[in-house]
């Protein structure tokens, strides 16, 4: 018998043989009929979700109730007669997700330089900040409201200046994110005249000083943001009623009639508690394309 | 309600749960490690394994068993993603690149569940259940039996042996993880977390484009990638997908799961050692640091203070509306004090000091409550130390539960405490000191450092999260992490046996009046001190440096 055979053989070759046998009993188990009884079961009572809580219209499959999607034209602009989602470091493509992993002190750009050495250097490096204040600038513009913000520069980039020496009264003052010739959002700091960013030199030696000034932002915080899975199927309330007039106007829709549809396709916190109030972007634009 | 109070209220109903969950699942786990008996199926694994389940074990025995064990699961597991292309449900991939292989292998096998590659494209259908998932079983399993074995030390009396680890793995997966995990998976399909075995599947979108559709055996592994404290997602985005984590509810199932087993133990010590009130020391230490670490999480992320945040009106960069700040920050503090390691959210763009506090809670070395199993040896460790440092200061030999803390075992003690920190510290300078480690810092300045350090004190501690930033999918960062997983796993593992078999072998003594009381809030207060001190001498330079330059600059 097995068991005779295994009394015999030297204790280190007997031990790895029983791990080797009780891995394979216990991949059999969890990895196999374990995996495969949940889908079976899930399949037959819950075949909705188990698949993906796919949306179908017309027929043919939309996309999937818990997967956002982006609303833009072959060209990346937003369709204005489509609700906007959030913005996404994977481009709402459900096989890169993830998020922009940026920091939350990542606040100076590396300017575009055309003759710098290598593709890096000649495309630049968009920090953070920036695009933070790039995208508040857009959808500003978008949806006819200011997309003025904290932090940001008239012209959509991180106010960021670089200040030399580091220590002790300043020489030289740089606006780091706006190239030149771009005129700096402040003309002078402690006396010293600012200058715009040259690309291509190195600043990092300077004193990095954010400047808040006194924007006040109207476009909200999950607009220009992107998310953590790059998937996010919903926006804030605040975001998707900032948006109601513009799509009204574009469809030829009652603005009130709009917004009935944030509100039916709104969810608000499950037991009063749990998550956030939010509203599901793909469905709302399906139920606008149904008004027609 | 505002979003702060709903925060606090979700806060206190996973505490309120957590209650529950530590007197009935602690009582069942006590029941399950003490038991003499074995069901039929049982008795018929252990006739296929080809062991004798009665037969105990001494320490250096189990320890065999037990590095057999992951030996030989770490070469199953690289071999299948060598093989993925051969075998099927591969969905069509090829071979996994083998320095990530080898990496992912031993992180699973180590209960880490760190990730150098991307789910979603990366590994077939049949790598993630018969390999990854199994893993995540087995390696709970693995971490709650080295605990059962060093609180047997304590309770025997003049024993040679401290349990069977083969009993000890087959009840734990099977009497614990397994039932759990096939309820919480159903219960995951039901809040939209997909079951199927599906390739991604292409839909027209409204604008005229295409979106690829992923699926997979996904809820089956959310359920114990949770409850075996594990953290692996199936996807690169992990819990903050909304295939894994479709709603605020499965968000707070998960964070319930993950903590659960953590928090059941100590009464399971309570119970085998046969003093609950020693038990009840235990969980409070754990709840006290736990709450200040949750607090505080959630003060800093809600404030939102960094330059980002402060622009964009709130720490929302990398987190799910769904969620919320304040859930992703409760998350967060959930899956590091636990070697979890899963996120719903992206800890790279979290605060500096909300960053800081995920990366401070695994350098406590996880044991507020920690990982399944591995949470409560490491507090017992701390412990050990305490009543050391008490009975320097009044001049008496050590003693805790009756058991003398003499020279062999406050070694064994120290050098379970100096495994981690030694890793952490020397893989972080060797990561700065040459370039290929450079060269994986997505940020720079302060905030790239803290993503090296991160991603160290993540491996070393066995826990799997990331500042994600971070490129580590090239050869030297798989090499390294996984050296620091594996020695970080195995070596205190290895030490916590010695000191259970060294304990077992001891006549108890009795307790006289000079005897630390080792029940009380004094105690307690002792121990949570002695844990925060240890820490903050070894790491504060180190966080000097990183998160805390970022977040006061």
């Amino acid at each position: 018998m097995a068991g005779n055979v295994m009394e015999r053989l030297p204790n280190t070759l007997r031990r790895h043989l029983a791990a080797v046998r009780a891995l394979a009993v216990l991949t059999v188990i969890l990895g196999g009929l374990y995996p495969l009884l949940v889908t079976g079961i899930a399949q037959v009572l819950l075949p909705h979700r188990a698949g993906g809580s796919i949306l179908r219209e017309d027929g043919r499959d939309v996309g999937s109730a818990l997967i956002g999607q982006s609303f833009t034209d072959r060209n990346g602009r937003p369709m204005r007669g489509y609700f906007q989602s959030r913005p996404s470091a994977g481009g709402y493509d459900p096989l890169a997700s993830g998020a922009s992993n940026l920091g939350p002190q990542d606040v100076v750009d590396r300017l575009p330089d055309p003759r710098g050495a290598g593709q890096a250097a000649r495309k630049g490096r968009v920090s953070l900040l920036t695009q933070v204040c790039a995208r508040s600038k857009a959808v500003g513009e978008l949806e006819g409201v200011s997309g003025a913000r904290p932090y940001c520069t008239a012209d959509g980039v991180g106010a960021v200046l670089k200040v030399f020496p580091v220590v002790g009264r300043p020489t030289r003052v740089v606006s780091v994110n706006q190239a030149c010739p771009a005129a700096p959002f402040v003309t002078t700091y402690q006396g010293v005249k600012v200058e715009c960013g040259r690309p291509g030199e190195d600043y990092s030696s300077g004193h990095t000083v954010p400047v808040r000034g006194n924007a006040h932002a109207v476009v909200p915080p999950d607009a220009v943001t992107a998310s953590g899975s790059g998937l996010d199927p919903h926006v804030s309330v605040a975001y998707a009623e900032l948006q109601a007039p513009r799509v009204a106007r574009e469809r030829g829709l009652d603005v009130r009639r709009v917004r009935a549809l944030i509100g039916e396709h709104t969810a608000g916190r499950a037991l009063g508690f749990l998550g956030e109030p939010r509203v599901n972007v793909l469905e709302l634009n399906l139920a606008l394309d149904r008004e027609r | 309600m505002g979003a702060a109070a709903a925060g606090a209220v979700l806060v206190l109903s996973v505490v309120a749960v957590l209650a529950v969950v530590h007197l009935l699942l602690g009582d069942y786990l006590y029941r399950v490690y003490t038991g003499t008996r074995h069901s039929a199926a049982e008795r018929l694994v252990y006739r296929l394994v080809g062991v004798r389940p009665d037969a105990e074990q001494p320490w250096a025995v189990y320890a065999r068993a037990l590095l057999a064990f992951s030996a030989v699961s770490v070469l199953v597991v690289y071999g299948m993603q060598r093989l993925q292309d051969k075998l099927v449900l591969g969905l069509g991939r090829p071979p996994v690149p083998a320095h990530v292989a080898w990496n992912t292998a031993v992180s699973f096998v180590t209960n880490t569940n760190w990730q150098s590659y991307p789910g979603e494209t990366v590994m077939g259908h049949l790598v993630q259940m018969a390999a990854l998932a199994v893993q995540n079983f087995v390696s709970a399993a693995v971490g709650m039996a080295v605990a059962v074995a060093l609180v047997r030390g304590f309770a025997r009396r003049q024993a040679d042996t401290i349990g069977n680890f083969w009993v000890d793995l087959v009840r734990g997966t099977f009497r614990v993880l397994l039932p759990i995990a096939f309820v919480a998976a159903l219960v995951l399909v039901a809040g939209g977390v997909v079951q199927n075995l599906a390739s991604p599947h292409e839909v027209a979108t409204l604008t005229g484009g295409t979106q690829a559709i992923t699926g997979g055996p996904v809820a089956s592994q959310e359920a114990v990638k949770e409850l075996g404290t594990n953290g692996g997602g199936f996807y690169n985005a992990n819990s903050a997908h909304p295939f894994e984590n479709p709603s605020g509810w499965t968000n707070w199932l998960q964070i319930v799961l993950l903590l659960a087993i953590p928090v059941a133990l100590p009464r399971t010590f309570g119970r085998m050692v046969g003093q609950v009130r020693q038990g009840h020391a235990i969980i409070a230490v754990m709840a006290v640091i736990a709450l200040a670490s949750v607090l505080l999480t959630n003060v800093f992320e809600v404030s939102g203070g960094a330059t980002v945040p402060r622009a964009a009106g709130a720490a929302l960069e990398g987190k799910e509306i769904r969620f919320g700040v304040p859930g992703s920050a409760t998350f967060a503090t959930a899956t590091t004090l636990t070697s979890t390691g899963a996120v719903d959210s992206a800890h790279d763009s979290f605060t500096p000091l909300g960053g800081m506090m995920t990366m401070l809670n695994m350098m406590l070395g996880e044991v507020a409550p920690g990982g399944a199993g591995s949470g409560l040896y490491g507090i017992l460790v701390l412990a050990v130390i305490t009543v050391f440092v008490a009975g320097l200061m009044v001049g008496r030999t050590p003693e805790y539960l009756g058991k003398k803390i003499g020279s062999r075992e406050i070694k064994l003690a120290s050098l379970y405490f100096l495994v981690t920190p030694a890793l952490v510290l020397a893989g972080t300078a060797a990561a700065m000191g040459n370039r290929a480690g450079l060269a994986a810092m997505l940020n720079g300045g302060p905030h790239g450092l803290s993503e090296i350090l991160y991603a160290f004190t993540s491996a070393a501690n066995n826990n799997g999260s990331a500042f994600g930033g971070i490129s580590a999918g090239t050869p030297w960062w798989c090499v390294a992490l996984g050296l620091c997983m594996a020695f970080g796993r195995f070596l205190p593992i290895v030490f916590i046996l010695a000191l259970a078999g060294s304990l077992a072998r001891q006549a108890p003594v009795p307790a006289s009046a000079g005897t630390l009381p080792t029940h009380r809030p004094q105690f307690v207060g002792m121990v949570a001190g002695v844990t925060v001190v240890l820490v903050a001498l070894t790491f504060l330079p180190a966080l000097a440096l990183a998160p805390l330059a970022e977040g006061l600059s």
